[in-house]
């Protein structure tokens, strides 16, 4: 996995609550069988005036100039800006695959879907959780200020605005553990091979159902 | 003093906790490992570029439900993509040795349907999949709850999950539901109540009088749409009802072994006393039949009320949504639901699928035909067994002599990743669980109801109140 240290990126502010996962990806994305690929048809129902299918050739596609990320001024956004309850719905890994196959790296919101946010983390992007009024506060100076970009240091836990502000936030520490240094999860639980199958042997005994 | 008393989710975590990490997380062990086409390809192809084998392949079920044709089935998938990732399926089941139900398998259907209809999930179980409604497996006492494709290999090369315990949240339903109003209004009513966030960080155990007078079929509706108001898991207690469900099921324990595990079933109840982070009341005998308006489940009324209007609502943000919401779905604010004319109609998806579904919408009909303004009206049976069922019942011919299509299993139209779909401004009824932009199709219009409610608007062309229908 992509490690996440420090960001310091462009924003693309996302403008609406409740942004689900069928928004995010639409189904019909979710046919392929690869976990790569997604990125051009991210929000792909806002971002093409079109109906997306898989295989076309995204350039060839017209786009809807009002969409954020369409505009010229968002670009190259490695932060997403988001309002609250951001990517609900289903449990898709597609969403995070889309959002960071299209150049994102990290999310600022007032609250995530509880499947999304975890699997964000799985996929090297960091969903950073601010209060909802401070969310407010950077999606008025996003939109006041061309070339916006803010600061993430995951290490310090520290969301820093252009005019120095730092805003600190919460992260679980086997998540944050995991995210600087790039690691797989599963290399991680199979350290404990021995705690599962304790557990294992434990419950052969007590619920012989489940393993017949 | 910490109580000891606990709630049902509380045991069902602490049974399940296999390793304690020094961070605090846990490894929870997963006994039940649901699988399916869509969410799975990745994950077994993980599996495969590290050199990694199933930790307990027995543990795992696959079976397709998303891309499956509903119509010609022994034709197989037109669709070239796919049919790729039903094949693939099929193939990384072989190859890793996991039992699947395939798509010619009579016992193949929607995932969360089968499950607890072959007692393949079981109750005190942790369930997951690769699929946000996996709560449904939640009515039967189980702790279940959908993940990403990450996490599906992490469990199939681990058996466990690196996890936190979430916050206990009771929604406890008083009184009796009206006649005409069933387990998914009530789950749109608490949605409506609490907000599709609402449930955010919690798993959320259903409780009440309202709630024990379900069926194990109406739990698991209602246990279903848990995910709808942000909580990964919903849950009900074990009761009598449960067991007489799950006896005899052709993955349930039997003689010695099912007594064993009932003994300890029967515990999986909150103690008396429990505490809980949070807790809703709602009255079950003030829930009408429910209609979502918009382009999200928490956006719903009463079929007796009328679409909102932005302009009166909580905040800027409610305020924009909801503009949006009512542009997207063509609709003008004061408009009673009832002159909400709809041009498909689909009964079907993990929510409301089962028998008890069908035969609701079935009798609804009495012998009257699908209004001639309606295009189509799908009823698509959560599993083959279920298909059988309703023949045997003789409801297919209730349903074709309305003039409705009578459907091979799947999840279809519920997210529209086979041929099942709207085209862009067509607004259906559906029983499905998800109202979201382009869900049932690019431009298509959801409005979630009761499969009583999609057959009635079905027959008189727009929403009707079938209480009084």
């Amino acid at each position: 996995m992509r490690s996440f240290t420090e960001l310091n990126g462009l924003v693309v502010p996302i403008d609406r609550a409740n942004v689900d996962t069928d928004a995010i990806i639409p189904k019909q994305f979710l046919k392929s069988i690869r976990r790569s690929g997604f990125g051009p048809n991210l929000f792909d129902a806002w971002r093409y005036l079109d109906h997306g299918e898989p295989g076309q050739d995204c350039s060839q596609r017209p786009v809807n100039p009002d969409f954020v990320l369409n505009q010229p001024r968002y670009q190259g956004a490695e932060i997403l800006l988001a309002r609250e309850n951001f990517g609900c719905g289903s449990s898709r890994e597609h969403a995070p695959w889309a959002l960071a196959d299209d150049g994102i790296r990290a999310l600022i919101a007032p609250s995530f879907a509880d499947i999304f946010y975890n699997n964000c983390f799985k996929n090297g992007l960091l969903p950073v959780v601010l209060a909802a009024d401070i969310v407010d506060r950077l999606f008025r100076e996003t939109f006041a200020t061309p070339g916006y970009r803010l600061h993430i240091d995951l290490a310090a836990q520290i969301v820093t605005t252009p005019s120095g502000e730092k805003h600190p936030f919460e992260v679980d520490a086997h998540r944050k553990m995991c995210l600087l240094q790039g690691l797989d999860d599963i290399g991680l639980t199979l350290q404990h091979v021995d705690a599962i199958r304790a557990y294992e042997t434990q419950r052969r005994q007590t619920a012989p159902w489940l393993f017949v | 003093m910490t109580s000891m008393k606990q709630t049902l989710y509380d045991k069902l975590w602490q049974t399940h906790v296999a390793h304690t990490q020094s961070d605090g997380s846990v490894l929870l062990y997963i006994d039940r490992h649901l699988v399916h086409e869509v969410t799975s390809p990745q994950a077994f192809e993980g599996l495969r570029l590290a050199g990694r084998q199933p930790w307990r392949a027995a543990s795992a079920v696959a079976v397709p439900d998303h891309n499956v044709p509903t119509l010609n089935r022994s034709q197989g998938i037109t669709d070239a993509i796919s049919r790729l990732q039903v094949e693939t399926l099929d193939k990384n089941c072989i190859e890793f040795g996991i039992v699947e139900f395939g798509m010619h398998d009579v016992r193949q259907g929607i995932v969360h349907v089968i499950g607890p209809e072959q007692g393949i999930t079981l109750p005190g179980m942790t369930v997951v999949c690769g699929d946000s409604h996996t709560s449904t497996h939640g009515a039967l006492g189980a702790l279940a709850f959908g993940i990403g494709t990450s996490e599906v290999e992490h469990v199939l090369a681990t058996q466990c999950l690196v996890a936190r315990q979430s916050r206990n949240m009771r929604v406890w339903v008083d009184g009796v539901l009206g006649d005409g109003v069933t387990a998914k209004d009530l789950a749109l009513a608490i949605i409506g109540k609490i907000g599709t966030a609402g449930g955010t960080g919690c798993a959320i155990e259903f409780a009440g009088p309202a709630v024990r007078a379900l069926s194990i079929e109406g739990r698991m509706t209602l246990c279903n749409m848990a995910i709808e108001a942000g909580a990964r898991a919903g849950m009900v207690a074990v009761d009598q009802k449960t067991l007489d469900y799950v006896r005899g099921r052709p993955f349930a324990p039997r003689g010695e072994m099912w007594q064993q595990a009932e003994d300890w079933w029967r515990t999986l109840v909150t103690d008396d006393g429990a505490v809980f982070d949070c807790e809703v009341r709602l009255d079950a005998g003030s829930i009408a039949p429910q209609v979502t308006w918009g382009t999200s489940p928490e956006m719903v009324v009463p079929v007796t009320g009328k679409v909102p209007n932005p302009a009166e609502m909580a905040d800027a943000v409610h305020q924009s949504d909801g503009q949006r919401a009512l542009a997207y779905m063509g609709l003008v604010p004061g408009t009673p639901l009832t002159a909400v004319a709809v041009d498909k109609v689909f009964i079907g998806s993990c929510t409301n699928s089962r028998i008890e579904d069908l035969r609701a919408a079935a009798a609804v009909i009495k012998g009257r035909q699908k209004a001639a303004s309606v295009k189509q009206v799908l009823v698509v049976p959560g599993s083959g067994l279920i298909k059988q069922q309703a023949e045997a019942e003789g409801l297919d011919k209730i349903f074709v002599a309305a003039g409705f299509e009578w459907r091979e299993p799947g999840c279809s139209m519920c997210l529209a990743m086979n041929a099942d779909r709207l085209e862009p401004g067509e607004r259906c009824a559906a029983t499905s669980n998800r109202n979201f932009e382009g869900r049932q199709g690019t431009g298509g219009r959801t409005h979630l109801v009761s499969p009583a409610m999609a057959a009635a608007a079905a027959l008189a062309g727009h929403f009707v109140d079938v209480r009084e229908w």
